[in-house]
């Protein structure tokens, strides 16, 4: 294909690069989702009764039955809600494990912000995390 | 003819399910929660369709991430809830309706939406707090589902015109299914909420209530706003308010609303429920 055959480019509404400037937010794309998929099936093996007892009885290596990274093992024996999301992790599977140990699913979110469970839950009972400021890094809007 | 009577919007917060499952609907924290959905667990029982197509997402309990399918329809004759790491929640199975979940995976394909089929498959609570919330604590649910899972996680999730295109897609299957059923579409998840990062918390009280108007009043702007758009001002969770463009669309356009209702909080999240009809003919 000689320069001037090839397609061109497809026009998007933003550059992707917009998604990492929302504050305080990781975007679960494609390649994170790929780097999670272990993490992922760890989280979903919780499910099963049987699995949550053997995990509980020896986690280090029950963990060691999934082909996630030794970060990933690292952050889940320490409860890393918020490591996790930054090695590719989501919330969505990610409250199979907060669940198993009786959290609710505002006690495991909380964890991610600097904000104690009490302080988050006041927070929210106020209305939430306002949106002003919190938009973009870049604009600080 | 099937007709499409009614639509029903609602967020499904897993707490939700949580508190009617543990009877804490009246404790202080939740009674104005529960109140907002009085008025729709009257009005079913005078207008139960014969089924409901239920636009949720899958949270991680029958597919993500095996498989991330961007829309995917429930095939089977029944679903069972999920047990999503401390038992299955104490609702009746659901039981699906093959026969038009066939038709309109065969009409939505014809028109050129790539469907998933999924004959077997759990549900979790993005389909089954819904349907406590309408129908109450019951020994079986008074209508027939088929869940219409859709991808709202995985960046870059169905766009919200693409969504709208779908509803209105579903709406033309269903008018063209023989049999004479009482359809109704809901659509849930939202309103704005995050559950991740030091950002987790963020509600937007103007972003929500200027979607609610825009789905009773005009629609237009609705199919414009962005993945990130929603990403931003809804929170990374927020953008599950696409599933509610499906069942709108679905409804043609205009409709009557029949129930509006927004509060914060349930959990992490801001609530937003609505009923809405299609406006009769002029």
């Amino acid at each position: 294909m000689t320069q001037d055959e090839r397609p061109a480019p497809r026009q998007r509404l933003y550059p992707l690069e917009d998604l990492e400037d929302i504050p305080g937010t990781r975007i679960f794309t494609a390649r994170r989702s790929r780097q999670a998929y272990h993490l992922h099936k760890f989280c979903m093996s919780l499910m099963d009764k049987d699995n949550r007892d053997a995990f509980r009885a020896d986690e280090q290596a029950y963990l060691d039955r999934y082909r996630m990274s030794d970060d990933q093992k690292q952050a889940v024996l320490k409860r890393d809600f918020g490591k996790l999301i930054e090695l590719g992790g989501n919330i969505y599977f990610l409250v199979k494990l907060s669940n198993t140990d009786g959290w609710s699913t505002e006690k495991a979110v909380s964890s991610m912000t600097d904000l104690t469970p009490e302080e988050y839950g006041a927070m929210m009972r106020s209305g939430g995390r306002k949106a002003e400021g919190n938009r973009s890094i870049r604009d600080k809007s | 003819m099937a007709r499409l009577t009614a639509g029903v919007a609602t967020s499904h917060v897993p707490a939700i399910g949580a508190a009617i499952d543990l009877g804490k609907t009246q404790d202080d924290y939740w009674k104005p929660v529960f109140a907002g959905y009085e008025w729709v667990k009257q009005w079913v029982k005078d207008e139960t369709p014969d089924v409901v197509i239920l636009c949720y997402n899958d949270h991680a309990s029958a597919m993500m991430l095996d498989i991330v399918p961007t829309f995917a329809l429930g095939f089977a004759e029944e679903f069972e809830p999920a047990d999503e790491g401390w038992g299955a929640r104490p609702v009746p199975t659901v039981f699906g309706h093959p026969e038009l979940a066939g038709h309109l995976a065969e009409q939505l394909v014809l028109d050129e939406f790539d469907i998933t089929i999924m004959n077997h498959m759990d549900v979790d609570h993005g389909l089954t707090v819904p349907l406590s919330l309408v129908f109450g604590q019951v020994s079986e649910w008074p209508a027939k589902v088929i869940p219409l899972a859709v991808n709202v996680t995985q960046f870059p999730t169905p766009s919200a015109d693409r969504c709208w295109q779908l509803g209105e897609a579903i709406g033309a299957a269903v008018a063209s299914f023989p049999e004479d059923l009482n359809v109704q579409i809901w659509g849930t998840g939202g309103m704005s909420h995050q559950l991740q990062g030091p950002r987790a918390g963020l509600i937007n009280r103007e972003f929500d209530n200027a979607f609610l108007d825009k789905l009773i009043g005009e629609t237009d702007d609705l199919r414009k706003i962005t993945r990130l758009e929603f990403l931003r001002e809804a929170g990374s969770e927020g953008i599950e308010l696409i599933m509610w463009l499906i069942m709108r669309a679905a409804l043609g356009q205009k409709v009557d609303m029949l129930h509006r209702f927004y509060h914060v909080p349930a959990s992490n999240t801001a609530v937003g429920h609505l009923v809405l009809k299609p406006a009769e003919e002029s």
